[in-house]
C-alpha cells in the first residue's frame, strides 16, 4: 500500500494549475463576474458566456479526455487522475459544465476535445443548458431559475436523473479543492491583516476557525482520492458527504475571518459559498448517501457474521 | 495512489488471522476495570503472547528486538487484531507507543538494549510523568526539580493524571534541571524506576468511576544520571519526539474499533426500534462516513511516514482533532439509540460515553492541537 501521490500524479496536478492560473487566473475571474464599468450593481449582473477558447484549451490539455482510453484518443488515465484534475478547477473556480463535457468524452462527438460544450441533467438541476452544444438527461419542462451563482447558470428539471456516482466523485473533487483555496485565503488574510497591533491570525478565535478548516480539507481529501481509487459507490458517498462539507463550512469560516471585506462583492469568498451551495445540490444530496452509508452498516454486520 | 496490499503483505494478514483464530478462545476473561494488578497481568499475558509468536514490536527496528516491518504491516496488524477483538494495548500503552519509540530514537545503544526487550516481552510496564498540577497545557512550566548528586539526579516535586501509575515499573519523567534557563531550555527526560524509595503513588478517580490513574509524589527519588534519554536540558525536543508518536500512531487501532462498535449500534437500533427515527438513522450513516474517511486518513499518514521514514508529524495534531470529536459523537449517538438505557452503567456502551470525554483532553487538549495545526502547519503568528 502506498496512498500517496505518485511524481506522474503531482506533475500532472502541477500541470493543470499551471494551465488555471494562466488561462483563468484572478483577473479573468473578476472580469467574468463583474459588470463592465457603469453598468449595475454587482449582485444583479446578468451571467457571462462561457468561454469557448479556454473550453477547447482544456480540451486540448487532456482535461475532457483524460479517461479515455489511448486507443479511442485520450489520455488514458484513471479515477485518481481526474480527481486531481478537478480539484485544481475547483480551486480555480473554473466555470461550465465540466463534470458533463468530462462524462461525455468518447460518446458525444467533440466532448474530448473541447469543441462541443456538454450539459447534463445532474439531481434535479442542469448547469449552463443555454450555453450547451449537447443535453444529455430529460430537459423538457426546464424551467431557469436565477441562479446564485453568478458563474453557474441553472436550470430546474421535473425529472431528476438517476445518480452517477462517478459525476458525484468530481463533484466532491471540486468541492475540496474550493475547501483547500478558501482554508489558504483564510490564512493568508489572518497573516496580513492588524487589529489590535497585531495580525488577526495571532488571535486564538481567529486560529482555531483556520485550523478547524484544515482539518476539514485534510479529512475529505483522505475521503476523495480513496473513493478514486476504490471506485466504490459507498466510498464515493462518504467523500461527498465530507468534500460538501469542507467546501461549504470552509467559505463560511474564510467569510467570517476577512470581516467586512469578505461580505463585498469585491472578495472572492462569496463565490466560493456560491458554487459550493450549487455543486451540493448536484446529485441525490445528502439525505440519500447518509441512508445508503446507514445501511451498509446493517450490511457490513452481516458481512462480519456477529 | 495505491490502496492494495502486495502479495506479502496479504499472506501475513492471512497468518495472523490464522494465528488470532486459534489463541483468542483460549484467552482467559477480561479481568474488572478496577482491578489494576489483574489487569497488569492480562495485558502483560496477551504482550507475552503476541512476543512469542513473533507479532511484538513488528515496526521497531530490528537490532532492538523489534521485527522492522513497514508501518503497513503495522497498520495490518492493528486493523486485524482490531477486528479479531483481540485484547487492548491497555497498561503497555506507554511503553509501547510512546516511551519505548521514543528510546528507540533517542536512546543510547546500552539504554535501547535495557529498556526496549521487557516492554516487547511483556515483563515491563512503563507510565508517563509529564502533567503536573500546575503544568498541563502549558507543559514547559513542570516545576519538579532534579538537582545532581554524584551519578544520581535527586528528583523532587508531583505528577498527576498519570495513567498506569500504580503498576508501573517505569516512568517517562520529565524534570526541571536548570531553573535559571529559559523555560523550554532547563528540561530533562529521565527514566524513572517506579520502585525507587521516596515515591508515592495516590489514585484518583476519574469520572468513570474507575481508578484510570494516579498522583505521583516523588520526595528525595534518586535517578540514576545514566537514565537521562538526550542530554541534560535537552528534554524538551526529547519530548516533542514523544508527543508526536503519542498523537502520531497511538490511536490507529481504536478507529477501526469504532467502526465495529458502529455497525453494533446499527444492529442494536434494528432491534430496538430506533431504526425506524430518520434523524438518528442519518447521524449512522454520516458516522460511517466519518470513520471511513478517518480510515483513509490514517492509511495517508500511515504511507507518508513510510515514504519520509522517522518520527510521524503533524498529520497526528490533524487526526487526533478530528477522531477525539468523532469519537464523542460515536458514544453520544450510542446513548441516543439504546434510550433510557443510556444511562445505565451496567452498559459497556454508556462506560465508553464516559471516557470517550477523556479524548479532547488527554495527549493535548483540542485547543493546544488547534494551536498547533495553525501554527506550525499553517504557519500562523504566535500568539502574545
Ligand atoms: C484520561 C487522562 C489520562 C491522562 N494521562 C496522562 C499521563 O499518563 N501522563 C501525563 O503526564 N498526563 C496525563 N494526562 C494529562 C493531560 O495531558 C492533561 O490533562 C492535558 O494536557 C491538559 O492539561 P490540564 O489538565 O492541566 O488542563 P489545563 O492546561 O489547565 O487546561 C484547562 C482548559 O484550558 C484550555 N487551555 C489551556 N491553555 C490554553 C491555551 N494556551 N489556549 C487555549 N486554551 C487553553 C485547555 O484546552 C482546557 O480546555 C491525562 C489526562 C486524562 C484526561
Amino acid at each position: 500500500m502506498d496512498f500517496q501521490l505518485t511524481d506522474d500524479q503531482r506533475a500532472l496536478r502541477a500541470g493543470v494549475r499551471e494551465l488555471l492560473v494562466r488561462r483563468f487566473g484572478r483577473e479573468r475571474l473578476r472580469a467574468a463576474v463583474d459588470p463592465p464599468e457603469g453598468e449595475g450593481s454587482g449582485g444583479r449582473v446578468a451571467v457571462g458566456g462561457l468561454d469557448r477558447a479556454l473550453w477547447r484549451e482544456l480540451g486540448e490539455a487532456g482535461f475532457f479526455a483524460l479517461r479515455l482510453p489511448e486507443e479511442r484518443g485520450g489520455v488514458g488515465l484513471g479515477l485518481p487522475e481526474a480527481v486531481l484534475a478537478f480539484e485544481e478547477a475547483g480551486r480555480a473556480l473554473l466555470p461550465g459544465p465540466l463534470v458533463a463535457t468530462h462524462l461525455a468524452a468518447g460518446e458525444v462527438p467533440g466532448a474530448a476535445t473541447g469543441e462541443c460544450v456538454v450539459a447534463a441533467v445532474d439531481g434535479t438541476l442542469v448547469e449552463w443548458l443555454d450555453e450547451a452544444d449537447a443535453v444529455r438527461g430529460d430537459v423538457t419542462g426546464a424551467v431557469a431559475l436565477r441562479s446564485v451563482d453568478p458563474l453557474t447558470p441553472l436550470h430546474r428539471v421535473p425529472r431528476p436523473a438517476p445518480p452517477d456516482p462517478v459525476a458525484s466523485l468530481l463533484t466532491a473533487a471540486e468541492q475540496l479543492g474550493s475547501a483547500a483555496r478558501t482554508c489558504a485565503l483564510a490564512v493568508q488574510h489572518a497573516r496580513t491583516r492588524e487589529q489590535f497591533g497585531q495580525p488577526i491570525g495571532a488571535f486564538q478565535a481567529v486560529k482555531h476557525l483556520c485550523s478547524e478548516m484544515l482539518v476539514r480539507v485534510e479529512v475529505a481529501r483522505a475521503a476523495v482520492y480513496a473513493a478514486a481509487v476504490t471506485g466504490d459507490p459507498l466510498d464515493i458517498a462518504a467523500a461527498r458527504l465530507l468534500a460538501d462539507d469542507a467546501a461549504e463550512r470552509g467559505a463560511r469560516d474564510c467569510l467570517q475571518v476577512h470581516g467586512g471585506m469578505g461580505f463585498t462583492w469585491e472578495s472572492d469568498v462569496h463565490l466560493h459559498l456560491k458554487r459550493a451551495w450549487s455543486r451540493a445540490r448536484r446529485g441525490e444530496g445528502a439525505a440519500a448517501a447518509e441512508e445508503a452509508l446507514a445501511q451498509d452498516l446493517l450490511a457490513s454486520a452481516a458481512r462480519a457474521g456477529t | 495512489m495505491d490502496l492494495s496490499y502486495s502479495d506479502e503483505d496479504e499472506e501475513f494478514r492471512a497468518r495472523l488471522r490464522e494465528w488470532l483464530g486459534e489463541v483468542l478462545p483460549g484467552l482467559p476473561p477480561k479481568p474488572s476495570a478496577d482491578d489494576w494488578p489483574a489487569r497488569r497481568a492480562y495485558d502483560l499475558g496477551w504482550q507475552r503472547l503476541l512476543y512469542d509468536a513473533g507479532y511484538a514490536g513488528l515496526h521497531w527496528p530490528v537490532e532492538v528486538g523489534g521485527r522492522g516491518a513497514t508501518p503497513t504491516r503495522h497498520l495490518i496488524f492493528l486493523e486485524e487484531t482490531e477486528k479479531a477483538g483481540a485484547p487492548y494495548v491497555g497498561a503497555n500503552f506507554v511503553g509501547l507507543l510512546h516511551a519505548g519509540p521514543t528510546i528507540a530514537a533517542e536512546g543510547s545503544a546500552g539504554q535501547r538494549a535495557r529498556w526496549l526487550p521487557p516492554v516487547l516481552r511483556g515483563e515491563e510496564v512503563w507510565c508517563q510523568g509529564f502533567s503536573e498540577p500546575d503544568a498541563g497545557s502549558d507543559l514547559a512550566s513542570l516545576r519538579t526539580r532534579a538537582r545532581r548528586d554524584g551519578d544520581d539526579y535527586v528528583v523532587s516535586g508531583s505528577k498527576i493524571w498519570t495513567s498506569h501509575a500504580e503498576v508501573a515499573d517505569w516512568c517517562e519523567l520529565l524534570v526541571r534541571t536548570d531553573a535559571k534557563a529559559p523555560r523550554h531550555r532547563g528540561i530533562t527526560w529521565l527514566a524513572m524506576p517506579m520502585d525507587a524509595p521516596g515515591i508515592t503513588v495516590r489514585p484518583l478517580r476519574t469520572l468513570a468511576g474507575s481508578a484510570e490513574f494516579a498522583e505521583v509524589f516523588l520526595d528525595e527519588v534518586r535517578v540514576p544520571v545514566a537514565n537521562r534519554v538526550g542530554e541534560e536540558n535537552d528534554g524538551w525536543r526529547v519530548t516533542m519526539v514523544t508527543l508526536s508518536f503519542e498523537r502520531g500512531t497511538a490511536f490507529v487501532g481504536e478507529v477501526v474499533a469504532c467502526r465495529r462498535v458502529l455497525g453494533e449500534l446499527a444492529r442494536e437500533a434494528r432491534k430496538n426500534g430506533r431504526w425506524d427515527d430518520v434523524p438518528l438513522r442519518r447521524r449512522l450513516g454520516r458516522l460511517n462516513a466519518e470513520f471511513r474517511a478517518l480510515w483513509r486518513l490514517t492509511q495517508w499518514n500511515v504511507s507518508e511516514s513510510e515514504r519520509v521514514g522517522g518520527v510521524p508529524g503533524m498529520g497526528g495534531s490533524v487526526f487526533k482533532l478530528r477522531y477525539s470529536q468523532a469519537r464523542q459523537e460515536l458514544y453520544d449517538t450510542a446513548a441516543e439509540v439504546l434510550g433510557p438505557e443510556g444511562l445505565d452503567l451496567g452498559r459497556e456502551w454508556t462506560v465508553d460515553r464516559l471516557s470517550s470525554l477523556s479524548y479532547t483532553i488527554a495527549a493535548g487538549t483540542s485547543q493546544i492541537q488547534r494551536n498547533i495545526v495553525a501554527e506550525r502547519i499553517l504557519g500562523l503568528p504566535k500568539g502574545r
